[in-house]
C-alpha cells in the first residue's frame, strides 16, 4: 500500500465544516471545531479554504521537533504526535511554512492531522454529503505536493480572482 | 446537564461590566432556548412594566441565544431577540452564523446584553475574556467595510497569528445606527435576522458588532454514540430529501411561487402570479451566480449561493439572493431583471438593511405614489414600479432617513399612520395599501390562491405577525401549528434542515443530546403552547408607540380579501368568514378565548400562572 494523501478540491468547499466535525468527533468524543486536525478558513463568500498538513517531503516539523516527539507514520506518510513527549513548545508551529500544527487551549499536545490511520472521517463527511472537495489519493510525487505547501490566505488570494475575476482583490481585501 | 452549559454571559453596556448568570435545568425544559428562552428572560426581567419599556430606550435586553440543539444538529441558527421595536411583543429572529457555535464553545448559552453605551462600541468575546471596546471608527461604516476594519482589528488575537479569515460576528450598517425600525443584525456580509427590527435595538445601544471566539468544546452530549450515528445519518439525508433546496436554494421559488403557485408579491400584491420564466433560479444561476454551494457551519444542504454583479463600474454581492429578498426588492417593486435585484439585495445587505420589510415598505410607497396619496412634492422623484434607480435611491433615503425615507424608515404600519395623519386621511384608507401584520410585513407566501404552504390564518394568528417562518396553521398537534416553529427556534435548528424529516427523528435528536424524554405530546400540548401563550400576552401588553386589538389586529390584510387578477387563481380571495372560524378554532385548541386571550385554566396548565396580572391588564386596556 502507498502512502496516502487528502487531495483539496478548492472549488468545490463550501465552507461547511462538517469536516471539523466529524474529525473533533473522531479525535476528541465531542464537538470541538478548535481541536479539529482539519480548518476551514472562510475569506470571502464561496471563499473557503479547507486547511491541513500535506505531509512534505522533508517534514520540517518532524526534524526540528526538540523532544522527539513527532514522527512519521511509514504506513501512511502522517505525521504522528507522541503525546507523551510533546512539550507544546511550539517550534513545529513556527517553523511549518503552512502553519499547519495547532496548538488548542485544553490539550496538552499539538494537535497534527494523523489520516484517521488510513480512512479519513473528513473525507468520508465531505464525500458523504456530495460536497466532494476531499479526497483520499495515493501520495503523489514531490512536485505535485510542493505548491500546495502555503499558507491558507494564499490559496484564497487565487481563488478569489478565480471566482470573482475582477472583483477577486477588492472583494478579499487582502 | 447535557446539550447546554445552564450559564449565560450578561454585559451592561451602561457600565461596561458583565457577569456571568447561572439558568437552572428546570427552565431549559420548559423553554428549551432560543426563542423559549428569550420570551421567559424578557417576562422575568420586564414583564412587570411591559407597556412602558420603550424597545428603542437604555431599559430594553438584547438577547443572542443558543439552543439544545445549535452546534449538533446539522445546519446552524442562532437567535436574536429583544422586546421587538415592530410588534411591541416577542420576536425570536433567526439567523445563521457561526457566532452560534462561537458562543457555545466560549462556554455560554447565550448573551444577554442590557443598557446602552454613551459612545459607539462593539463586544469582543474570546472565551471568558470579554472587553467592551470602542467603536468611533466603525460607526457609519457598511457591511463589508466593517468586516474588512473588524478583521484587521481582532486578527492578532486568533491563535493563527495573522491569519486574515472572517471574524465570527454580529453587526449592523448604516440603517441600525439610524434606528430605522426593520432593520436586522446581520453577519457573514449577505445574512441577517430580519424580523423583529433588532438591529434597529443594538443601534439604540451605540453598538455596532459583537465578535465572539469559542476554543472549547460543546458541552457534551447524553448518548454520544447514538448521536454519531443519528448525525451520521442525517447529513447525508438532509440534501438527499431536499435536493432542490441544495441546487437552487430558495431562488427556486422566483418563478414556482409566482408561476405555479401564484403565492408572490407582485407590485405591493396587486398581483401574485407572472409567466416571466427569465424571472427564475435558471437564469440566477447562468447569469449571477458565482459559487452554487455556500453552506453555513454544519449545513450539508447548502441553500445559500454567492452572487456577484457589476452596473456601472460598481459591484454587488450577495447569496442567491435569498427569494424572499429578491421577491421583495424584485417583482415586488415591478422589477423582474435578475441582475437589478440582485443589485439591490446586495445594496440591503450592506446598508443593515432587511430585504423583505424595505421590499414590502417601498412597495407600499409606490402604491401610495400610483394612487396618487403620495406626490412628487412628498418624495422628490417619481416613484415608478420597474425602476431600478428609483429603487435604489430610495433604499439609501430609508437607511439615512432622508426626505420620505424618514417616513418609511419606521416600517410599513407605523409609515401608514404618519402619512394618514400627514394627508389628513383616515388610518385605514392608508393601512389598506400595507401588507402586514402587527407591525411586520408579510413575507413574500400569500394566502389567496391557497397552494402555498401559509393558511388563512398564517399571519391572522401568528404571535411574529408577518413573519413567514413562524406562521400558524391547523391542524394544532402538527409541524402546521406554531408550536412546530417555536419549537424549531427554541432548540434553535433551521427550519429548512427539518424539511421532509420526520417530527419523531427530530425529537429522538433532541433527547440523545439533552438525555429528556421529550415526547410529541409535550411538544404539541405543553413546550409549544406555553412559549406561544407567553408571546401571545407579550404582544397584546405591547406599548408604548403602539397597541394590538384582536378584534381589529387579528386580521389579514385588506389587499388579502381582493380577488387575484390574474393567473389560473384568478378570482380567488381570502374569505372573512372562513378566516374568523378557523381564527376561533386556532385559539381555543391553544386554550385561549375567543379573542386569543389565554384563559385561566390554560395557564394553570402550562405552569404559567404567574401572568395572571398580565392577562388583566390587557383585558383592562380593551375593556373587557
Amino acid at each position: 500500500m502507498s502512502q496516502l494523501w487528502i487531495f483539496r478540491d478548492f472549488d468545490k468547499c463550501s465552507g461547511c465544516r462538517l469536516c471539523e466535525i466529524t474529525c473533533s468527533l473522531k479525535h476528541e468524543g465531542v464537538v470541538w471545531p478548535e481541536a479539529s486536525r482539519i480548518t476551514v478558513l472562510e475569506f470571502a463568500p464561496g471563499v473557503a479554504i479547507p486547511h491541513t498538513c500535506v505531509q512534505c517531503y522533508d517534514y520540517p516539523c518532524v526534524k526540528v521537533c526538540p523532544t522527539n516527539a513527532l514522527y512519521v507514520d511509514s504506513r501512511t506518510g502522517a505525521v504522528l504526535v507522541d503525546t507523551g513527549k510533546c512539550t507544546l513548545c511550539g517550534v513545529c508551529v513556527k517553523v511549518c511554512p503552512a502553519r499547519v500544527p495547532k496548538v488548542v487551549k485544553g490539550k496538552n499536545y499539538v494537535l497534527i492531522c494523523d489520516l484517521c490511520g488510513g480512512e479519513p472521517e473528513c473525507v468520508k463527511a465531505c464525500k458523504g454529503v456530495g460536497f466532494n472537495a476531499l479526497e483520499v489519493v495515493p501520495k503523489p510525487e514531490k512536485a505535485y505536493v510542493d505548491p500546495y505547501i502555503t499558507l491558507p490566505e494564499v490559496i484564497a488570494s487565487k481563488l478569489s480572482s478565480k471566482v470573482y475575476k475582477e472583483f477577486g482583490k477588492e472583494v478579499l481585501g487582502l | 446537564m447535557n446539550g447546554f452549559w445552564g450559564r449565560l454571559l450578561e454585559v451592561d453596556l451602561t457600565s461596561s461590566s458583565y457577569k456571568e448568570v447561572k439558568i437552572p435545568s428546570t427552565v431549559f425544559r420548559k423553554f428549551l432556548g432560543g426563542r423559549g428562552l428569550a420570551t421567559w428572560l424578557l417576562w422575568s426581567e420586564l414583564g412587570s412594566k411591559w407597556e412602558s419599556v420603550d424597545p428603542l430606550g437604555p431599559e430594553n435586553i438584547l438577547l443572542i441565544l443558543t439552543g439544545p440543539l445549535t452546534g449538533y444538529y446539522p445546519g446552524i441558527k442562532l437567535i436574536v431577540s429583544g422586546k421587538s421595536p415592530q410588534t411591541n411583543g416577542v420576536v425570536g429572529s433567526a439567523i445563521s452564523s457561526e457566532v452560534a457555535v462561537e458562543v457555545k464553545t466560549a462556554g455560554y448559552d447565550g448573551v444577554v446584553i442590557k443598557g446602552s453605551s454613551k459612545d459607539p462600541v462593539y463586544l469582543y468575546i474570546h472565551d471568558d475574556r470579554v472587553e467592551v471596546r470602542d467603536a468611533s471608527k466603525l460607526w457609519g461604516k457598511t457591511g463589508i467595510e466593517l468586516l474588512r476594519m473588524l478583521r484587521e482589528e481582532v486578527r492578532v488575537n486568533y491563535d493563527l497569528e495573522g491569519v486574515k479569515s472572517l471574524p465570527p460576528a454580529l453587526y449592523i450598517g448604516p440603517a441600525g445606527e439610524n434606528l430605522v425600525r426593520t432593520a436586522p443584525v446581520n453577519a457573514k456580509w449577505t445574512h441577517g435576522a430580519g424580523y423583529g427590527g433588532y438591529g434597529a435595538v443594538m443601534g439604540s445601544k451605540k453598538l455596532k458588532a459583537v465578535v465572539v471566539r469559542g476554543s472549547g468544546p460543546l458541552p457534551k452530549v447524553a448518548n454520544f454514540e447514538e448521536f454519531v450515528k443519528l448525525w451520521n445519518e442525517l447529513i447525508k439525508l438532509i440534501p438527499t430529501k431536499n435536493y432542490w433546496f441544495k441546487f437552487w436554494g430558495t431562488p427556486s421559488e422566483y418563478y414556482f411561487a409566482g408561476n405555479r403557485k401564484s403565492s408572490e408579491p407582485i407590485r405591493n400584491w396587486q398581483e401574485e402570479w407572472h409567466d416571466v420564466i427569465e424571472y427564475s433560479h435558471h437564469d440566477l444561476e447562468t447569469k449571477v451566480w458565482v459559487r452554487r454551494y455556500w453552506s453555513d457551519w454544519g449545513c450539508p444542504l447548502s441553500c445559500m449561493k454567492v452572487s456577484i454583479v457589476s452596473i456601472d463600474g460598481k459591484y454587488y454581492l450577495t447569496d442567491g439572493p435569498d427569494y424572499e429578498m429578491g421577491a421583495y426588492l424584485g417583482s415586488n417593486l415591478g422589477i423582474f431583471d435578475v441582475k437589478e435585484f440582485t443589485a439591490l439585495s446586495a445594496l440591503a445587505d450592506n446598508l443593515g438593511l432587511c430585504g423583505i420589510q424595505t421590499g414590502n415598505v417601498m412597495g407600499f410607497a409606490f402604491e401610495l405614489y400610483e394612487k396618487g396619496v403620495l406626490t412628487k412634492e412628498d418624495v422628490g422623484y417619481e416613484l415608478r414600479w420597474g425602476d431600478f434607480k428609483v429603487a435604489s435611491k430610495l433604499i439609501e433615503d430609508i437607511t439615512y432617513r432622508r426626505g420620505i425615507g424618514k417616513v418609511l424608515a419606521e416600517g410599513t404600519y407605523r409609515a401608514a399612520l404618519k402619512i394618514a395623519e400627514m394627508k389628513g386621511l383616515k388610518p385605514e384608507e392608508v393601512l389598506k395599501y400595507a401588507i402586514q401584520a402587527k407591525g411586520i410585513g408579510i413575507g413574500a407566501h400569500g394566502i389567496r390562491s391557497k397552494a402555498d404552504f401559509p393558511q388563512p390564518i398564517a399571519y391572522v394568528c401568528s404571535v411574529h405577525g408577518g413573519d413567514h417562518t413562524s406562521v400558524a396553521g391547523l391542524p394544532i398537534n402538527t409541524i402546521e401549528s406554531e408550536s412546530w416553529k417555536a419549537f424549531f427556534d427554541s432548540a434553535v435548528v433551521c427550519w429548512f434542515n427539518l424539511f421532509n424529516i420526520p417530527e419523531d427523528t427530530v425529537i429522538k435528536f433532541l433527547n440523545v443530546v439533552t438525555g429528556w424524554g421529550m415526547s410529541k405530546d409535550e411538544l404539541y400540548k405543553e413546550l409549544g403552547p406555553r412559549i406561544l401563550t407567553l408571546q401571545r400576552v407579550l404582544l397584546l401588553l405591547g406599548g408604548p408607540d403602539v397597541y394590538w386589538d384582536p378584534r381589529v389586529h387579528d386580521d389579514n390584510p385588506p389587499r388579502f380579501y381582493e380577488p387575484l387578477p390574474s393567473g389560473p387563481y384568478r378570482g380567488k380571495t381570502g374569505d372573512r368568514e372562513e378566516v374568523r372560524k378557523l381564527k376561533i378554532q386556532y385559539f381555543s385548541e391553544l386554550g385561549w378565548d375567543e379573542l386569543g386571550i389565554p384563559t385561566k385554566d390554560t395557564l394553570i396548565k402550562l405552569g404559567l400562572t404567574e401572568l395572571e396580572t398580565a392577562v388583566e391588564r390587557v383585558k383592562k386596556r380593551l375593556g373587557i
